[in-house]
């Protein structure tokens, strides 16, 4: 199939946006290909834009409809930049692409559902969060709820389909996965992924310059470790 | 210099126009539901449009006032011991007692230089799913103090005194903001979601034919549209995607759920519908059990909207001002 380097719709998100779709479906070069556009179309920092937002498939912009350097026409002026942009070239993936690393502790006490993605995965229990840790995810977008990170970069052997029914509470922290993807729930909420860890970093601190601990686009890697060491961090 | 609440509302808390730019990190503008009666009710008291307001929900509090206080309760009609939609002048020592919404659903209470919590992120705004900004991240309690800017007394008095007409400790005159509704059901003007062709044709129609009612599972994050259930014709999986304030989602259950002031920066359900944007303050003014219906749109009919609204406010912003000697 040939990879989308261009948009294939553009899709009207009521009047003050737009998704422009490079991919109905999860291709993670397309989401690379995203994440080098919104870098590029963020840099502009055009007084019309209100928000660049890449997303699995394509970027969403988020605009003021009536400003007037649109000159009343808010779609035609979002499409010219994102041609420009492309057209310029993008910027290159190792410059601005940071890597997080991210503490796990995988034992079972933090992991509610290791037994259950061992059944189905017929990975031992025990071996799941260094298969888990082994290889390095990237950030395809973020969502849900703040700073709550969509990562791309699950081994294979682990995916698992969502749970049926999903738990009312999920801790801050927990490490989940489903769908060849991993996330980390921001705080405690409710949550249908399975959980095989828990981070004691903040993945979202309004208090923090920086609120979120990803950006879109990051590589992220994980290191297990013990309880005592989660304990001693979450402390910090 | 604090209002003290001595009873709450039922879903009280502060706000202003919203945290922006956030939202490649997950997090939405927030920020007042009906942004449109934030900015009448900041004029009203001689504020910026970004001060930050009293949201009030259906039911009002009772606050009691330490300092002579210039106050406005703007946007739906709330039975209460100031009148609305006006400046009034609230003495010393005062209790300010606001009973129920008569007409529309949420009212803003703003007074002279704003209700002084920090910003976060760029804005004071309550986020309550994310416990932060506003008084303490949450909605407001009994026992709360609310914070108010170190000259708001002689603020108060000073744009009292400007004012041309007044009658007692308030003005002669009044100004509801355009966006309460006279009757139910209220239209709302709806441009096609993303995944509007994922329904059929009787589907389609179901959608715009329905009266839909507010259900009581409603918040400000979103509002659930009871009426009508709607089923998915494809069976094409969605992709998780990004959604905007107006969205309406339609999950696996078949109720559509209006994404509100606090939603989602991203979702996986089908969107048949984006509300236009000049109609979802009108939305934000209809509590549990308030009606609408949804007539289809187009963007330039939503440009349209947008200008109505504009030529509306415009003008009553304008009266304000002059009101005030400006």
């Amino acid at each position: 199939m040939a990879r989308a380097t261009r948009p294939q719709a553009l899709i009207p998100l009521g009047d003050c946006a737009v998704y422009i779709e490079f991919s109905r479906t999860l291709d993670l070069e397309v989401n690379a290909l995203v994440q080098r556009l919104a870098r590029a179309v963020h840099a502009r920092a055009l007084p019309w834009l209100r928000d660049v937002v890449p997303a699995l498939g394509g970027l969403a912009l988020h605009f003021d409809p009536d400003h007037e350097a649109l000159g009343g026409k808010p779609l035609e002026s979002a499409v010219a930049l994102v041609e420009e942009c492309l057209k310029q070239g993008l910027p290159k993936e190792g410059g601005a692409a940071r890597t997080i690393e991210v503490p796990v502790c995988y034992e079972p006490q933090y992991a509610a559902d290791l037994d259950e993605v061992a059944k189905l995965t017929r990975v031992p229990a025990a071996e799941i969060g260094a298969l888990h840790s082994a290889r390095e995810h990237r950030v395809l977008m973020i969502g849900f709820a703040p700073g709550h990170a969509y990562m791309g970069g699950l081994d294979p052997k682990l995916a698992v389909p969502r749970r049926s029914s999903p738990r009312p509470v999920v801790a801050a922290g927990s490490v989940a996965i489903a769908n060849e993807q991993t996330v980390i729930y921001p705080y405690a909420i409710s949550g249908g992924w399975s959980i095989i860890g828990c981070t004691p970093l903040k993945v979202f601190d309004a208090e923090r310059a920086e609120p979120s601990l990803f950006a879109p686009g990051d590589r992220v890697r994980f290191r297990p470790i013990s309880r005592a060491e989660f304990e001693r961090l979450a402390a910090a | 210099m604090t209002i003290a609440v001595l009873r709450p509302g039922l879903l009280m808390s502060v706000q202003d126009r919203g945290r922006h730019g956030l939202q490649h990190v997950g997090l939405c503008p927030g920020g007042a539901m009906d942004v449109v009666s934030l900015t009448v009710a900041n004029a009203l008291v001689g504020n910026p449009e970004d001060a930050a307001a009293i949201e009030i929900t259906v039911l009002g509090p009772d606050l009691h006032f330490e300092r002579d206080t210039l106050v406005a309760l703007a946007g739906a009609d709330f039975e209460a011991s100031i009148p609305c939609n006006r400046p009034v002048l609230v003495p010393a020592g005062t209790q300010v007692s606001i009973t129920r919404a008569l007409r529309g659903a949420r009212a803003y209470l703003a007074v002279a230089g704003g209700i002084d919590v920090p910003p976060v992120l760029g804005s004071r705004s309550t986020f309550m799913p994310g416990r932060f900004g506003g008084l303490h991240g949450r909605v407001l309690k009994r026992g709360d103090r609310l914070p108010l800017v170190q000259d708001a007394e002689r603020l108060s008095r000073e744009r009292f005194a400007a004012l041309k007409r007044k009658r007692g400790n308030a003005v002669p005159w009044s100004l509801p903001p355009p966006t309460v509704p006279d009757r139910e059901p209220i239209v709302l003007h709806a441009i096609e979601g993303e995944h509007f062709a994922h329904f059929d044709a009787t589907t389609q129609r179901a959608f715009f034919d329905t009266v839909w009612k507010i259900g009581a599972e409603s918040n400000r994050m979103g509002f659930r549209l009871l009426g009508a259930t709607l089923e998915r014709a494809s069976e094409e999986e969605v992709l998780s995607g990004p959604t905007t304030l107006g969205s309406v989602q339609v999950p696996a259950n078949g109720t559509p759920i209006a994404l509100m002031a606090d939603h989602q920066t991203t979702g996986g359900y089908p969107r048949i519908a984006e509300i236009a944007s000049a109609d979802v303050p009108r939305l934000a003014q209809l509590g549990p059990n308030g009606t609408l219906h949804f007539a289809r749109c187009g963007l330039d009919m939503a440009a349209e909207l947008r200008r109505d609204l504009r030529s509306r406010l415009e003008p009553a912003l304008r009266a304000i001002a002059w009101e005030y000697g400006k």
